[in-house]
């Protein structure tokens, strides 16, 4: 009987000293902490996400740091559980008492962390698309990525160009495809569109023919919009053409991503959709601003993993940068300070467009950030220069 | 009358998935008493083990025929490592064993694979039939050919060949087959083998039209379980009909009410069939199996 308690006594006492002595080693670094989705079904967004601010932290500690200190990145995967991202964002406060956090993979995700930073009073820069992130305006909380009101309002911009207003909606359950097909149904109107079909499907789900065959029974419908991430989209452009159905098909930013063409094979072929211009950097005009940022960023980024650039590992980057030049600016990492000059971020040329940030506007891009793009020959194309 | 028809044919190629997991379901029931939760991971394993083969050069139907060794072979472990040691324990340890096992298996194809989605490409083009205004993919036809196949050579195996109906006769009584001198610990470690290799052909039929990653298979476990109770678990012929009933519900569930609540209405029938028939459609003949 003694030996055991002996046992864990002397394990516990070991265990106390690895836990103090590790906080020591690190307590002179800047902590910023993340919780992405690195696996699980958003983890084609996840894992470039971790790739790039590992990468990113490691060369800014290369060139000596943030304000002559290191930054020591804490990295925590949800899997896309919105409980677990709760959990580990307490932890990371409470924990780890992390300076702030550049995460939250998925609108889900994130919004299930945002109340717990903004009560920690703690910057939270959020990836994810969805606008209810930053409306209403958390004081803590800002993202990066377009969101997906802007997603509907360029698309329904091209359709409109292109003179087609009745439309089919096939958007899928989880809370992006959810929250973009909401938004836009909220803004249909503006630009003239109605919406005569409106499916969903779930986000596992492995046929949509039976939504897409009432689409296409559907008489006068001349284009169909896809909001969604995942494999979901992959499979309804597939099943899209098997079906035969004729009229253009537009998909979101979350599928801004070669996997998806690759998914999708040939069914993909002049599908429609609004991204960053991160993923046609070589073919922006010379003096587009966001040219360098992008190749730069591009190039870096394929060099260090081998894998093509998406546009989810850019949030991360313009994540991470807006963070480190907001604790430039506010000489501390003190986080309320540094929560003040990310909310003063102006001009800041990112992957994503150029952000200007305001007290109402924790996002800080408008409509230019998103380039209309359609897969030709497998490969992205840029149909228009940004206005 | 078109629309009818394709959401038939979605229906019957979905459903003819479940019905291979439900069978798998029923052949390992019926021989150890065992519901297999990490039935669906077989599926996985079939789909990501192809995929990861034939991405390293190897010719797709040899890549096929590797990764239904390797199912099977992961099944065999599965009896032998997780469920052979805890003979003894209530059905519910046991599958919280398989619950685990799963998880088990999932985490290591994650790190073994990757976490991203894979396709494998048709068997035979991806040019759709046009029947009647509806349209079948080349592969759905490959989905349903090979589930009845197996249906069938399950059927021949089992009443036809002397392993067969040992197995068999291991499931109907273990004693009294252990008795007439059958090794049911074997013909047990069979079903598990067995099992796993329908379950891989399943996840090798049907990737190039749902595409696979390491996680597809807790859904599939779910919904190939469901199957095997709406047909009545246990029984080879119910697991098929239910997998292919529980297709159609779904198919016709979007199609006609609504969309947003397809699974929704493919459980509220379960429920309704359960409680009008207990046992399943098709129910077992002894109800004593403890």
């Amino acid at each position: 009987m003694k030996t055991p308690i002996r046992l864990v006594s002397l394990l516990a006492a070991a265990f106390v000293a690895v836990t103090a002595s590790g906080g020591h080693a690190v307590a002179q670094d800047i902590k910023i902490g993340t919780v992405l989705s690195a696996t699980g079904p958003a983890s084609f967004l996840g894992s470039p996400e971790e790739k790039t601010l590992r990468l990113y932290v490691d060369k800014i500690n290369a060139a000596g740091g943030v304000l002559g200190k290191k930054i020591a990145l804490v990295v925590y995967d949800d899997g896309a559980d919105p409980t677990k991202a709760r959990t580990f964002a307490t932890r990371l406060i409470e924990v780890d008492k992390v300076t702030a956090m550049v995460g939250g993979t998925t609108t889900g995700t994130s919004l299930a962390m945002a109340p717990i930073f903004e009560d920690a009073h703690i910057p939270f820069i959020s990836l994810a698309g969805a606008v209810e992130i930053i409306e209403p305006v958390r004081k803590y909380v800002f993202k990066t990525p377009q969101t997906d009101r802007m997603a509907c309002e360029k698309i329904f911009g091209d359709l409109k160009a292109r003179k087609l207003t009745k439309i089919g909606m096939i958007s899928g359950t989880d809370a992006f495809g959810k929250s973009m097909h909401d938004q836009c149904l909220k803004i249909a109107g503006k630009y003239g569109i109605s919406i005569l079909a409106d499916e969903s499907y779930g986000a596992q789900d492995s046929d949509m023919t039976p939504q897409l065959t009432n689409i296409k029974n559907k008489p006068g419908i001349q284009a169909v919009v896809n909001p969604g991430f995942g494999q979901g989209p992959a499979i309804v452009t597939r099943n899209y053409r098997q079906l035969g159905i004729t009229v253009p098909l537009y998909e979101s930013h979350g599928v801004a991503s070669k996997s998806y063409i690759k998914l999708a094979g040939p069914a993909a072929e002049g599908v429609r959709l609004p991204a960053d211009a991160l993923l046609v950097a070589e073919q922006l005009p010379k003096n587009d601003p966001q040219r360098a940022v992008d190749v730069a960023y591009k190039q870096t980024y394929e060099k260090a993993t081998g894998e093509p650039v998406s546009t989810f590992g850019g949030h991360a980057y313009d994540g991470l940068f807006i963070l480190v030049n907001a604790m430039k600016r506010a000489r501390s990492t003190d986080p309320a300070k540094v929560r003040d000059e990310i909310e003063k971020t102006k001009h800041f040329i990112g992957t994503d467009g150029i952000f200007n940030m305001s007290p109402t506007d924790h996002l800080g891009l408008n409509l230019a950030a998103f380039r209309m793009l359609e897969i030709r020959n497998g490969d992205w194309k840029l149909l228009q220069a940004a206005r | 009358m078109a629309e009818v028809l394709q959401f038939c044919f979605s229906g019957l190629t979905v459903g003819a998935v479940y019905a291979l997991v439900a069978l798998g379901f029923t052949i390992i029931y019926n021989a150890s008493d065992v519901v297999n939760f990490a039935q669906g991971e077989f599926v996985m394993l079939g789909g990501m083990v192809t995929v990861a083969l034939a991405a390293a050069g190897m010719p797709l139907p040899v890549a096929a025929v590797a990764a239904v060794g390797v199912a099977a072979v992961v099944g065999v472990a599965l009896h032998r490592l997780a469920i052979e040691p805890a003979r003894g324990a209530s059905p519910v340890g046991l599958i919280i064993i398989t619950i685990g096992a799963s998880i088990f298996i999932r985490g290591i194809a994650q790190v073994v694979f990757d976490k991203q989605f894979h396709k494998l490409p048709a068997f035979s083009g991806d040019t759709p039939f046009a029947v009647l205004g509806a349209t079948i993919l080349p592969q759905s036809l490959w989905v349903l050919g090979g589930t009845a196949a197996i249906v069938v050579g399950l059927h021949v195996f089992f009443e036809r060949t002397l392993i067969g109906k040992a197995v068999a006769a291991t499931a109907a009584n273990r004693l009294a087959a252990r008795l007439a001198g059958i090794n049911t610990t074997s013909m047990m470690t069979l079903s598990f083998a067995l099992a796993g290799a329908i379950g891989a052909v399943a996840g090798i039929l049907v990737t190039p039209i749902t595409l696979t990653s390491y996680n597809v298979g807790t859904l599939l476990a779910l919904k190939g379980f469901a199957a095997g109770m709406l047909g009545g678990i246990g029984n080879p012929l119910g697991a098929v009909l239910g997998g292919l009933m529980l297709g159609l519900i779904e198919a016709f569930g979007a199609g006609y009410l609504s969309s947003a609540y397809k699974d929704g209405i493919a459980f509220v029938v379960i429920l309704v069939v359960l409680f009008a028939f207990p046992r399943g459609l098709i129910g077992k003949r002894s109800a004593e199996r403890v």
